[in-house]
């Protein structure tokens, strides 16, 4: 009983893992691309899932189709965001940018409260069933979603940053701008670009969480999740960022199981990814993955 | 009946730099009157000492000097007889003009052929022909096909040659070569310099050649300026710039001790191109 407990632990511990991983993602791909680390990362899986609930709910959309219409917003968004209020910050000091995104944080989540209220919304039923049976465990449909949804969102970054002309220039500006400007590369479309993939690519998950547990300002606390993800995964490592979510994922579960079954302290579920935060940054200050540059000798 | 040779006319020069002040940091003048003419399809090369104002004007011509907190105060430049000072560097490089920066400057987490993808990313011509010519730039830099790994493993001279495929890969109206020479040994100085002369020659693009290594620039340059502390001091066709006493004194003497013209005489531009 014990272990298939611990089993299905695993199990949601990889799902939600890879969820971490999906949105360390898109807070790495800023940072590589516009050095901005940004605080806001949580509240565009908030803005995303608000977005797709109130289409499905308001205005009574068919979830197939406010899904993709959640992701059209999003990615205009993303855009507009980043003209707005982030273009005219480029080349000041870090930690006035770090001040900006911060604040974004605070003032999302405040007009998100005034306009959806304080209470969790729970999302319309998408799937026609409660649980599917995969191996013997059951598993939420829409984990699967959000499992099969992740890992095609990762083969697509693995292909756009290799092949695509759009993703070549994203890495050319993350190794450097004037290099990449003397390519013909426009750094500002770049810029906005990012912005957009990762608002995009956050609301999905905000939308795949709340369609599990519900749309509230939780979501914005996944979001803050993320950060031990990338820190042990590496600032700048796209690969890190998603083993990081793993790591985060499983550990979040196994703490909770060590928890429930031998210390009863209440509430390991939370903390365990920041102790262990601590603990990797204290052996590895750049993270697992962190920016190894080439030195030819 | 042999008339005279006619000279290049004016609507042969591609890039006409006149007169150009740049300023860095609102505050620090370092090009105080520039001007010099580039005549299409030639290579012509502009020489001069650690800190003249080479590479800015470069930067000046290429646009990146805004990326620099650089500008160009007074002055102009015109490519194919257009404006383009103070020019965003994206809009330049689709112009068809394309600076290899000084010290190389490849993308060191990225393959070479990434490199050479990212060198055609203003064309829009389709991707067949794209891998035409990275198979072009392979014919010309056959020790850049066996490089599989990393460009940042590459030695210099491999990372130079990726540097300049890479600006072939623009298929640019223009190359601006900022010191190719850089840190290679003279037996790779001259296969690139060779490889430089074979590509204006089979291609018909125009370049602008910074150098250092007046000797080797003026081999494979048909005409050259000389610039010190932000000025043209001298310019001339090869031949005169290579029979001038003061250049061979200056530039082409072997390693002696090196003074500048200006504390010789000061020096009145006597001739342009035309
Ligand atoms: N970004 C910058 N900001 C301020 N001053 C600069 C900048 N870049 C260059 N300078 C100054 O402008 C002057 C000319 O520099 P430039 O790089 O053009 O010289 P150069 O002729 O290319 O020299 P080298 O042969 O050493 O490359 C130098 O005095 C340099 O200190
Ligand atoms: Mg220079």
């Amino acid at each position: 009983m014990t272990s298939s407990l611990l089993l299905q632990l695993i199990i949601n511990g990889l799902i939600v893992g890879t969820l971490y991983g999906v949105v360390a993602m898109c807070f790495v791909l800023i940072y590589k691309s516009t050095q901005v680390v940004n605080f806001a990362q949580g509240e565009f899986l908030l803005i995303g899932a608000w977005t797709c609930w109130w289409l499905v709910t308001s205005m009574e959309l068919p979830f197939w189709f406010a899904f993709p219409m959640t992701f059209v917003f999003m990615m205009v968004f993303g855009i507009v965001l980043q003209m707005v209020v982030l273009r005219p910050l480029i080349g000041e000091p870090v930690i006035s940018v770090i001040m900006v995104t911060i604040g974004l944080s605070i003032f999302f989540q405040a007009v998100i409260k005034s306009i959806f209220g304080v209470w969790a919304q729970p999302f319309p039923e998408i799937f026609p069933v409660k649980s599917v049976d995969v191996f013997g465990l059951a598993v939420q449909p829409a984990y699967l979603m959000s499992l099969v949804v992740s890992l095609v969102i990762m083969v697509a970054f693995a292909w756009f940053f290799k092949y695509s002309r759009m993703g070549l220039a994203m890495r050319a500006t993350a190794f450097n701008q004037q290099v990449a400007q003397s390519l013909g590369i426009s750094v500002k479309n770049v810029f906005a670009m990012a912005w957009a993939i990762s608002a995009m690519v956050s609301a999905l998950a905000g939308v795949v969480v709340g369609m599990v547990n519900g749309v509230s300002s939780a979501l914005s606390f996944f979001g803050i999740k993320v950060f031990p993800a990338v820190i042990v995964g590496g600032l700048d490592s796209i690969v890190g960022a998603i083993i990081g979510g793993l790591i985060i994922g499983l550990l979040e579960n196994l703490a909770e199981y060590a928890d429930g079954q031998f210390l009863h302290l209440g509430n390991l579920y939370t903390v365990a990814p920041f102790y262990v935060l601590v603990i990797i940054l204290m052996i590895k200050p750049y993270g697992l993955f962190g920016t190894k540059t080439i030195e030819r000798v | 009946m042999a008339e005279p040779a006619v000279k290049p006319a004016a609507d042969e020069i591609i890039l006409s730099v006149n007169n150009i002040e740049v300023v860095y940091d609102d505050v620090i003048l370092v090009l105080r009157g520039v001007s010099l003419d580039v005549p299409k399809g030639r290579i012509v090369t502009l020489l001069g000492p650690n800190g003249a104002g080479k590479s800015t004007t470069l930067k000046a011509i290429s646009g990146l000097l805004g990326t620099e907190d650089g500008e160009v105060t007074r002055g102009n430049i015109t490519f194919m007889g257009e404006e383009i000072a103070n020019r965003a560097p994206e809009e330049i490089v689709r112009r068809g003009i394309f600076q290899v920066m000084e010290g190389r400057r490849i993308i060191e987490d990225m393959t070479v052929t990434e490199n050479l993808r990212l060198g055609a990313f203003t064309r829009k011509d389709g991707a067949a022909a794209i891998r035409n010519d990275i198979e072009m730039v392979f014919d010309y830099f056959p020790r850049l096909r066996e490089r599989v790994g990393l460009a940042g493993y590459l030695s210099g001279g491999e990372q130079q040659m990726l540097a300049i495929g890479r600006a072939m890969m623009a298929r640019p109206k223009m190359i601006l070569l900022d010191e190719p020479s850089m840190g290679l040994s003279p037996l790779l100085v001259k296969e690139v310099f060779a490889i430089i002369e074979k590509l204006c020659r089979d291609t018909g693009v125009t370049i602008l050649l910074v150098e250092q290594n007046a000797r080797m620039a003026l081999k494979i340059a048909e005409f050259g300026y000389i610039m010190e502390s932000g000025k043209i001091v001298l310019d001339g066709a090869k031949d005169d710039l290579v029979n001038n006493e003061d250049v061979k004194e200056f530039y082409l003497g072997g390693d002696k001790e090196r003074k500048s013209f200006k504390n010789l005489k000061s020096y009145k531009r006597r001739k342009r191109w035309l």
